[in-house]
């Protein structure tokens, strides 16, 4: 086998021996039990009393719902008008200028909901403090609201009739002192060591062989890096995101960054597990996440290895696979890998330029973010499972005839609300968005804006079309990467994806939640012989064909005119 | 099942057809919010039809008129399915009601008689029934015994006993009195009988949807929503791709992408069964219990009728030490010649047995004492003053201890080994001395362990009820396997046993016919009353079994099972079929302006034209193919709740996906052959 395969799995294996001992840590420590970071406990209790939070009231999941959208507001405006006067404020060595208030609207609002999509580049569109206090601080409160609304999910799941699910600010506080925050400080001293600047001093400069002044951006990246993976966010430093030789420099730190993406969203699955003390249903869970990415995977990596047939129609062979947009350093199959891991988990961070993927790899990087649960982000990735798991439940409880139920619990006709409605969500606001730039973009293209629809696009016909739906698709999935290729910064999209952002963020939240709380507060049913089992292989098939199907079928119009016309008229 | 018919009889696919037209009104069809989409599509189409007469644009009239047939067939079939399933539950409604058509009644007014017809009686009336009479309407007797032919409501020719008083007092219009007079007071207003609140049900208005029918009409909105959206954004993105797309493809794609086949056959399936459960005499008084039932987690079964054969049957006499053995069945036969119960005639059949046992007959001038519920025992008295009295061990005893004999402890033993040995003894005794004891046995139904061993396999709990003392009950329940019993129990047990359950998050279902069974049947989540029960009894419980047999409740369960199993197995194969249907149409619509996607055209057929309305006419026709099916049922099997799944997921979901592959292929080479 060759190195580069073996260095992917590698790193996967890698992935499982972290994220498996994390999980079990993250259920402990959940549970109360003595963990050894219980050092961080003076520090928590010193924040409970600064802000006046008994921990020990708890709320019921409108109350934790309410707490979180209500902190959620409140940074949204501190990072809107952060980013509106950067220039403004301390530590900006490079001089770097404000942002317009659309761009600080869809930057904003893209860091608080954990997408991190970016329409600016870092080098020079934010400054030192904005990057610090605004862009970091949101990278760490943005995973650790999905990893409490997750918490949440899981003291519902294991309280009989109860609508006491524990305190919000508890879960919060815990998720950042205990688990994110430990874990960034290790992954940026790696990355420290290995190249990725730390540093305050503003623009570096030095004379190229030709005798050109060349002026290289830093700061204090590391950390930033090591939180944009760790919290699945994936808005880096630098403009050209990890593939940029300062934010990536060499293979360790590829795989630091590969692995430090995936192990918390994997640690959750296996927390889930440990703390209900259903290891079966959490394995069956893993293992459907884990078939899902195999299935994205596998097609990805082959298409990036066997390289571009319009290449091979010219008669170039190519050895090392298809390289435009990728990295030297890091090569096809690595890439394809962090390609797909990147859209799986919705971390949005890149090291190649996804839009000179192969067409099959760009529709395999929609499918994931279409079907944004195999793994998912930080707390939100098991969060949009669920939803899949609640209609799976549904329908397979009909079918061996009885009232479905879950953990002990009636799925009824009001949790089948809610579970339809973010079903339906995520493929009205893509289908929807695209559907509007398409339309803007063919019926008046030349219209008197900044930069006209007509030059929206770096690619017309199939390619042109992906960029648009690969756009909406990352906005909605909170994953923040993008095809690139597109004109984003401008009104259209800045606001557009905004809005697109925000109801990808907060309503898939809500509604999992929602239904797990009223779930905990109804009747508790013990199994019997005719309960079906939520932790067989049998119900793990019907939940991965529930994702494929709603999945397939929503968007399968969508990506033939895309990604999949593309690539048969490549042949 | 008593009559099972042929699925489609001539009057009821008439009716059907005519209600099939009849339900096109748009008020009644929005009660199926994807049958209701669908008309709106059909209306679209018939007006682009019209549209295409003279204009061009939107392809031939042909082609478009062609499309608006299959949509409209489409909702004539699902409207067709419901309305088969109202006409055959009506059928079987109104078979039972014809019984019960326009009789003469004997109104009593001020004690004198006066001839009324029997939809004149009220709720509170008194009438009077002699041997040959029909009964005109349901009632209670209050005063009188008679002996009943059910036949036209149960099937059952033996003739049964009503009398007043106690939990065999209610009686059904229909039947017919066979030998004696009863008075009987009207229970029910005319019209409100439980068959004509089983019939309203079973026609549209009163039906109410079940929580469960409720839950998955949600998710097919959803569905059906998603692909609205699907729909209405592929315009923009095929005007992008450069690709004008007929309203006739657009409708088209849209119809054979929502639900149609689940929701065409989704109230088809939830008349059936209740059909299907009056096919079994049963009547229920709402769907949700028809549904409730395949929930059940805990059964609670009278041993008497249910578990056992009737009656217990004397086995065996053990004459007391110093008596002898012919002496001893001479006084227990004494003692139960004018006993009419089923043991005291059952002890004299087995005195019978004994050949060398003289004759005995009742002296003259005898009395006879009957048994009551004080005195625990019965007898008879003879002028030359003996005293034989039989009853139960701890009454006989006390008698006997109070006129000062002993109870000998050898008869205790057999006592004792009577009971452990799930039997029940009657102690015998002649002016107060101890004579023996006669053994009485319940005798197990024969195949009922099966039954339950097969209830266990669904995750159904079986619990015996019995007035048995513990040792007794022990015995039975073992024998014939049942999980739990309660013995010695009094109606409040019950209920307390039901409440417990349910406390754990059970669904308890009973039987019981009589008037103390009638908060507990309330009490239980599905409560089955017999229909010779009491009034109180029927109106407490959600189902009325007109055959009275206990053991229907192993029947409802997999009614109810099978109701949730059809709903299920329907919408996975409705919306696996999708798969086939994209890859018939998404090539169709854009194979001349991307002639790269021609490779999604995967069933070759044969053109865009021939590949939507193949997609259409498969999507309309599988509704009545699948319909035999919605109205029997998915075929349930107790194999535990996963391998029912993975079978299920096999037949419905795979089949789901292959299935209209094959046939959009077939109908499209037949297809073919016209364009």
């Amino acid at each position: 086998m060759n190195t580069e395969l073996t260095g992917v799995i590698f790193t996967y294996l890698l992935t499982l021996a972290i994220a498996i001992p994390l999980g079990v840590y993250i259920a402990r420590m959940f549970r109360g039990d003595k963990t050894w970071l219980d050092f961080m406990a003076p520090l928590e209790r010193f924040i409970f009393r600064f802000s006046g939070i008994d921990t020990k009231k708890e709320m019921n999941w409108k109350q934790h719902m309410f707490a979180l959208l209500t902190i959620n507001s409140v940074w949204l405006f501190y990072a809107f008008f952060c980013l509106l006067f950067q220039a403004h404020l301390p530590l900006n060595p490079d001089g770097n200028p404000n942002q317009t208030p659309d761009l600080a609207f869809n930057t904003a609002i893209s860091f608080l909901v954990n997408c991190n999509l970016q329409d600016y580049s870092g080098e020079s569109g934010a400054t030192y403090f904005t990057q610090h206090f605004v862009i970091m601080f949101l990278q760490f409160v943005s995973a650790a609201t999905g990893i409490a609304a997750l918490f949440v999910l899981f003291k519902a799941f294991r309280d009989k009739v109860t609508d006491k699910l524990g305190n919000f600010w508890d879960f919060f506080v815990k998720s950042i002192t205990r688990i994110l925050l430990p874990l960034s400080v290790v992954t940026a001293i790696i990355l420290a060591f290995n190249g990725t600047p730390t540093s305050y001093k503003g623009k570096d400069s030095f004379i190229t062989l030709q005798g050109d002044t060349a002026h290289v951006s830093r700061g204090p990246a590391a950390a930033m890096i090591a939180i944009k993976h760790i919290g699945t966010n994936g808005g880096g430093w630098f403009g050209a995101n990890s593939a940029h030789p300062l934010e990536n420099p060499n293979y360790l730190t590829n795989t630091t960054e590969l692995v430090a993406q995936v192990i918390i969203p994997i640690a959750l699955v296996f927390a889930l597990g440990f703390y209900l003390n259903k290891k079966k249903f959490a394995y069956v869970m893993f293992g459907v996440m884990t078939l899902g990415m195999l299935m994205l995977l596998i097609p990805t990596m082959n298409a990036e290895i066997s390289g571009s047939p319009a290449i091979a129609k010219m008669g170039i062979s190519q050895p090392t696979g298809a390289m435009e947009g990728k990295e030297v350093r890091f090569g096809p199959a690595n890439t394809a890998y962090w390609n797909i891991v990147t859209t799986i988990i919705s971390t949005g961070s890149v090291n190649s330029m996804h839009d000179s993927a192969m067409p099959v790899s760009g529709f395999m990087m929609m499918m994931a973010m279409m079907t944004n649960c195999f793994y998912g982000g930080c707390g939100v990735g098991i969060l949009n499972f669920y939803i899949f798991i609640v209609i799976a439940v549904f329908i397979s409880g009909l079918m061996v005839g009885r009232t479905p139920e879950f953990f002990g619990r009636k799925i009824e006709a009001r949790e089948m609300k809610i579970a339809s409605i973010i079903a339906l969500l995520h493929p009205f606001i893509i289908l929807v968005g695209t559907a509007v730039s398409s339309y803007v973009l063919v019926h008046m293209p030349n219209a008197d804006w900044a930069v006209k629809p007509s030059s929206w696009l770096n690619n017309p016909g199939y390619h042109g079309f992906s960029e648009m739906l690969y756009q909406y698709t990352s906005s909605a999935a909170n994953n923040g990467s993008g095809f690139e290729g597109l004109g984003d910064n401008n009104v259209f999209w800045n606001v557009s994806a905004g809005f697109v952002l925000l109801l990808g963020r907060f309503l898939p939240i809500i509604g999992p939640v929602a239904i797990a709380g009223i779930l905990a507060n109804k009747k508790f049913i013990p199994e019997s012989a005719g309960t079906l089992k939520s932790d067989t292989s049998t119900f793990g098939i019907m939940v991965f064909a529930v994702i494929l199907i709603v999945a397939a079928l929503s968007f399968f119009p969508a990506l033939a005119l895309g990604p999949i016309a593309e690539h048969f008229s490549l042949k | 099942m008593r009559t099972q018919n042929t699925l489609f009889q001539g009057d009821q696919m008439t009716e059907a057809l005519k209600q099939s037209f009849i339900k096109l009104d748009p008020r009644q069809l929005i009660r199926n919010p994807v049958m209701f989409t669908v008309e709106i599509g059909t209306f679209v189409m018939l007006i682009v039809s019209i549209y295409s007469f003279t204009n061009k644009g939107q392809g031939s009239f042909g082609y478009n008129f062609t499309v608006f047939i299959i949509l409209l067939l489409t909702v004539l079939f699902a409207n067709f399915a419901e309305a088969i399933a109202e006409a055959r539950g009506k059928a079987q409604a109104e078979s039972l009601r014809k019984t019960r058509e326009e009789t003469p009644a004997r109104l009593l007014v001020n004690g004198k008689e006066q001839k009324v017809m029997s939809s004149q009686l009220k709720k509170g009336d008194v009438f009077v029934c002699e041997t040959g009479d029909n009964i005109p309407t349901d009632g209670e007797i209050i005063e009188g015994i008679a002996t009943i032919d059910e036949s036209a409501i149960t099937g059952e020719s033996a003739p049964v006993i009503r009398e007043s008083g106690g939990d065999k007092s209610s009686v059904t219009g229909g039947t017919k009195v066979l030998s004696d007079r009863i008075k009987v007071m009207v229970t029910t207003q005319p019209g409100e009988s439980f068959l004509d609140k089983m019939i309203a049900l079973v026609e549209g208005a009163s039906r109410q949807k079940t929580p469960n029918e409720i839950a998955l009409t949600i998710l097919l909105a959803g569905f059906t929503l998603i692909f609205v959206i699907v729909c209405v954004t592929l315009k923009p993105f095929a005007d992008y791709a450069n690709t004008p797309i007929t309203i006739a493809a657009f409708i088209s794609l849209f119809v054979c992408l929502i639900p149609t086949t689940i929701g065409g056959l989704l109230s088809a399936i939830g008349i059936a069964g209740m059909d299907r459960a009056l096919r079994a005499n049963v009547i229920t008084k709402s769907g949700k219990a028809v549904e409730t039932a395949g929930d059940l987690d805990t059964l609670l079964l009278d041993k008497t009728g249910t578990i056992t054969i009737g009656n217990r049957k004397a086995t065996n006499f053990y004459p007391a030490t110093g008596v002898t053995r012919e002496n001893f069945i001479a006084a227990c036969t004494l003692s139960s010649l004018a006993d009419e119960t089923p043991e005291g005639k059952s002890i004299v059949e087995l005195a019978g047995e004994d050949k060398s046992m003289p004759k005995v007959v009742a002296p003259n001038g005898a009395t006879f004492i009957k048994f009551t519920a004080e005195t625990r025992s019965s007898g008879l008295d003879t002028p030359e003053g003996l005293r034989i009295r039989k009853g139960a061990f701890d009454s006989i005893r006390n008698m006997a201890l109070k006129a000062g004999h002993p109870f000998p402890a050898e008869v205790e033993d057999n006592v004792k080994k009577i009971s452990s040995n799930g039997g029940t003894p009657l102690v015998v005794s002649q002016n107060e001395k101890i004579m023996g004891v006669i053994e009485l046995q319940d005798i197990i139904k024969p195949g009922i362990a099966e039954r339950f061993e097969r209830l266990r396999k669904m995750g159904v709990k079986t619990v015996m009820v019995t007035g048995d003392n513990p040792l007794t009950a022990k015995f039975i329940a073992e024998k014939a396997g049942v999980d739990d019993f309660i013995a010695e129990a009094k109606p409040e047990d019950k209920m307390n046993y039901i409440k417990a359950e349910q406390q754990g998050g059970k669904l308890v279902a009973m039987m019981g016919d009589g008037t103390n069974d009638a908060p507990a049947l309330a009490q239980a989540d599905v409560g089955v009353a017999m229909n010779s029960g009491t009034q109180a009894a029927k109106e407490a419980g959600n189902m009325v079994d007109l055959d009275n047999d206990p053991t229907k409740l192993i029947e409802i369960v997999e009614i109810g099972k099978q109701l949730l199993m059809t709903r299920g197995t329907l919408t996975t194969f409705s919306i696996a079929n999708d798969v086939a249907k994209y890859f018939a149409i998404v090539p169709a619509l854009f194979m001349v302006s991307i002639p790269a996607l021609k490779a999604l055209n995967i069933m070759d057929l044969h053109s865009p034209q021939s590949a939507i309305l193949s997609a259409v006419i498969f999507n309309a026709i599988i509704i009545p193919l699948l319909i035999p099916l919605a109205l029997r049922g998915v075929e349930y099997k107790p194999i535990g709740a996963s391998a029912l799944l993975r079978r299920n997921l096999l037949i419905y979901g795979l089949g789901g996906i292959l299935i209209p592959f094959i046939g959009i292929k077939l109908i499209d080479l037949a297809v073919g052959i016209f364009l």
